[in-house]
């Protein structure tokens, strides 16, 4: 889109705010702009999350991308990764360690979908 | 661990950084500033805006007139060291560190942006360092051992953008980094990464930057840099400061720990200060919340070092008049290569030295309270606010996006349409976002959004990671250490190629950025338009035997007459340290000693710049006693001034009876100093004094071996004092005296 600079029509009701009125204009502004980013972020997650989470739950940057890869290829993500190995170690009675790296070595996925069954909706 | 200690005589040990590494872990989260120290004395001066000294540090040049000191200005000083080679790049940091920084930015390899996932390991990079957890907590470990040497916290710095935004904020704030730069709007705009994801992932990296104190800094300079005319994109710029300053308040950050990345738009032979100014002004008119990074215009940057540098003290000049917290400094040579050492260690004196040379300014001018700047300043805020006025009245920042509102090339609310537009549904990581269910849970600290830890009972909800124990951020002994996946491409091999070079090791060579490299530059002028000079240039550089050559920068002195040319090169050679002959340090006598002979004997001294050259100081230092000069010994000095005719400094010396001339000359051009002294040493044997005379010469470009071969009995050159003289007035009187002593002895015999 091309424009010429129009800029003293459009001010036009600015003009009579004060410095301080128009500072807080501006934030007000800014505000509104990034109220649907925080909502969103807040209602969303993403494979980064996913496995930084683990990262947190004491997993290797290796075993985060395969557990987080595998909780994309079973419909997991929705639950949190995390969540998928915490629930699995509790499940299957074992440390949460060794329930993740069994999650990034391709094993236990069958198990790990079945605790999640009929959880998918909001 | 190692219990490896930094020596104040020694090189840093990179390979006992590099040991237990798997068990270091940082002493301490989050960003520190500097402390003012209001009133402070050095030296015979008193500063308004200076900070706290350091232990130990490299001062400006001249400092050696004062005493040696080594003011700090009030903003934290940045560099960016990333060569490639993180463990070179440790050698750079203590260099840096010592010569003011407290902030230490490591630029990314190329492509990390899109790496989805840690990088692990050490594999060199390209234009900046592949960030891995083996690579900081290297240099943090470095730099925690560098802070106790030079006695101030220094921050540690990278990068948290790209698809790894997260992982990379999660390994940040378990290794103690100090500052980030962050802003997901970068990613969109010149990553071309998808917006939505950026954002979603933008909440979690900054909760995790707000956890740890981490001091964050946005990316809106990218803009100025983008733009074709940048001074235009200055409302854009409020704009996404805005956008990314009051989203990263919303996740938790401190706003005090919220740097807005701003950079003086414009550069000269623009006027920049007056364009520049009512943007820096509105800017903290808006944002007085929040901190200041002041960073250096590299839009215009070209080859030439100097030019850069007087842009970069002109930005300084707006970061004074105005504010900065924190003031980035960029090398002078960003406009030729990825910067080398001498280079950073210049960006930080530029910036020390300016900051310094303007202390307490503001004591005395101030900004105008009406007229163009204000007006100027009011009309950048305005049009900051009817941009984000249509950018909802669009839908929203990400229509706004689609619709190429950001670096348009028109000055808003103008438009040129030549915007970066992004699709909404575009750009790498598009598509990978998930909602989360209403059984969603992390069972960690520092995480955004939604978290149902209370299905697991309602005591979790607050402190997620109790669940598990405690996560990594409270339990660090849970953190996975990865060290090398590369067999090949890591440090062990790297310095294994050059360990006879290391510190301290046998072999030697010129070094820019690795160690090493046999990097070298060579100045030349040629008499000749520029083609030819850079074609004589490579073709002197060649027969210098220098391999790689390449002209780096090119500067016209006029379009016939000549061309001054930089080209760099490799040497192909190393040097045995061992075979080198170094000349001994320069013996001095203490005052004391000193003293008690003059008051044993007094000595007469006739000094004057010699030929025509009207240079002063050196001499008056040399001589004065306010200077610490041979005055202050008791020497009685006859000062005849400059540009004295030597017969007038010989006939001068036999008049008053002196023992001893002292000639400095300081023209060089033409050999006109050594010819001076032999001259002086020539009439002193013709009017038959000059075995009983002492005779030392002195000057910036006077070497003591080639002045004695002129005749001199001693030469000074730069760096000279007065103790040198003196010391060497002293002996060589000695030396007379034992001689007639010996011959007056031979005579009775």
């Amino acid at each position: 889109m091309k424009r010429n600079d129009d800029y003293l029509e459009r001010r036009a009701h600015l003009a009579d705010l004060t410095d301080k009125q128009l500072e807080e204009r501006f934030w007000e502004l800014a505000n509104k702009l990034v109220d649907p980013l925080l909502q969103m972020g807040y209602e969303y997650t993403s494979p980064a999350v996913e496995r930084s989470v683990l990262l947190r739950m004491g997993f290797s940057s290796i075993e985060a991308k395969a557990i987080v890869e595998g909780c994309i290829e079973h419909e997991l993500m929705s639950h949190g990764a995390g969540n998928v190995v915490y629930r699995l170690s509790r499940a299957e009675n074992m440390e949460l360690r060794e329930a993740g790296v069994a999650l990034s070595e391709g094993k236990l996925w069958e198990q790990a979908e079945k605790l999640f069954e009929g959880g998918n909706e909001e | 661990m190692s219990d490896y200690k930094l020596e104040p005589n020694k090189p840093i040990d990179v390979a006992e950084i590099l040991k237990d590494l798997e068990s270091y872990r940082p002493r301490r989260r989050g960003w520190t500033w500097r402390k003012p120290v209001p009133n402070l004395h050095m030296g015979p001066f008193e500063y308004h805006d200076c900070t706290e000294p350091l232990k130990e540090s490299v001062p400006l040049p001249p400092a050696h007139y004062f005493g040696d000191i080594d003011p700090q200005p009030g903003p934290v000083i940045t560099t960016e060291i990333a060569s490639g080679r993180f463990e070179d790049d440790i050698r750079r940091m203590r260099m840096a560190a010592h010569h003011g920084a407290d902030h230490i930015m490591v630029i990314r390899t190329a492509g990390q942006s899109h790496f989805d996932g840690l990088i692990e390991g050490t594999p060199q990079g390209m234009g900046g360092v592949p960030i891995t957890r083996k690579q900081v907590r290297a240099q943090r470990k470095a730099l925690d051992m560098i802070e106790d040497e030079v006695g101030r916290p220094i921050n540690y710095h990278s990068y948290v953008s790209g698809v790894a935004g997260p992982d990379i904020a999660v390994m940040f704030a378990e290794e103690g980094v100090n500052g980030v730069h962050q802003d997901p709007q970068y990613n969109v705009i010149y990553r071309n990464i998808n917006m939505i994801r950026s954002f979603v992932d933008a909440c979690e990296s900054k909760k995790l930057i707000a956890w740890a104190g981490m001091a964050q800094i946005d990316g809106a300079h990218n803009a100025n840099a983008t733009a074709r005319e940048a001074w235009k994109v200055m409302p854009e710029l409020m704009v996404q400061h805005g956008i990314n300053a009051i989203f990263s308040a919303r996740v938790g950050i401190d706003k005090k720990n919220i740097c807005l990345s701003t950079v003086p738009p414009t550069a000269t032979p623009a006027p920049c200060v007056y364009m520049d100014l009512p943007y820096a002004v509105a800017l903290r008119d808006l944002f007085h919340e929040y901190r200041m990074r002041a960073q250096m215009n590299t839009k215009y940057i070209e080859s030439s070092t100097r030019e850069a540098t007087v842009t970069h003290v002109l930005n300084m000049v707006i970061s004074k008049l105005t504010s900065a917290d924190i003031q980035s400094t960029i090398t002078p040579d960003e406009g030729r290569n990825v910067p080398w050492h001498i280079y950073n260690i210049e960006a930080c004196d530029t910036a020390k030295q300016t900051l310094v040379g303007l202390d307490g300014l503001m004591e005395m001018v101030e900004l105008k309270k009406d007229g163009y700047l204000r007006q100027k300043a009011r009309e950048l805020k305005e049009r900051a606010v009817l941009f984000m006025e249509e950018m909802l009245e669009l839908g929203g920042y990400f229509s706004a996006v689609e619709e190429g509102f950001f670096v348009d090339s028109g000055i808003y609310p103008e438009r040129n349409g030549d915007g970066i537009a992004r699709k909404i549904d575009g750009g790498i990581g598009a598509g990978t976002i998930v909602k989360r269910a209403a059984d969603y849970m992390a069972p960690v600290t520092a995480h955004y959004g939604y978290n149902n830890v209370a299905q697991y009972g309602e005591e979790y909800v607050g402190n997620p990671s109790a669940l598990i124990g405690g996560c990594t951020l409270e339990c660090p002994e849970k953190i996975v250490y990865i060290d090398e996946l590369d067999e090949q491409d890591n440090v062990n091999v790297r310095m294994e190629e050059v360990k006879d070079f290391v510190a301290g090791g046998k072999k030697i060579r010129p070094e820019m950025e690795w160690l090493a490299d046999g990097t070298v530059m060579l100045t030349m002028f040629f008499p000749a338009p520029k083609p030819i000079a850079e074609a004589a240039a490579l073709e002197c550089a060649k027969r210098m035997n220098l391999t790689e050559c390449e002209v780096i920068s090119r500067e016209i002195m006029h379009g016939q007459e000549g061309t001054r040319i930089e080209v760099k090169g490799k040497v192909p050679f190393a040097i045995d340290v061992d075979s080198l002959v170094i000349p001994k340090e320069p013996d001095v006598l203490s005052d004391d000693v000193i003293r008690k002979d003059i008051e044993r004997k007094p000595m007469r001294i006739v000094a004057a710049t010699v030929g025509e050259d009207e240079h002063s100081v050196g001499l008056r230092e040399i001589i004065d006693i306010k200077h610490g000069g041979i005055e202050k010994y008791g020497m009685e000095v006859i000062y005849l001034g400059t540009s004295c005719p030597p017969e007038k400094l010989v006939n001068a010396a036999v008049e008053l009876n002196a023992d001893a001339i002292m000639a400095s000359t300081i023209i060089s051009h033409d050999d006109t100093h050594y010819k001076n002294i032999a001259k002086i040493d020539q009439i002193a044997r013709e009017m038959g004094i000059r075995d009983k005379i002492i005779f030392i010469a002195g000057g910036t470009q006077v070497t003591p071996e080639l002045a004695r071969k002129a005749g001199a009995d001693e030469g000074f050159g730069r760096g000279s004092h007065g103790v040198h003289d003196a010391t060497f007035l002293i002996k060589r009187r000695w030396e007379m005296e034992a001689a007639e002593a010996a011959k007056k002895a031979a005579e009775n015999k």
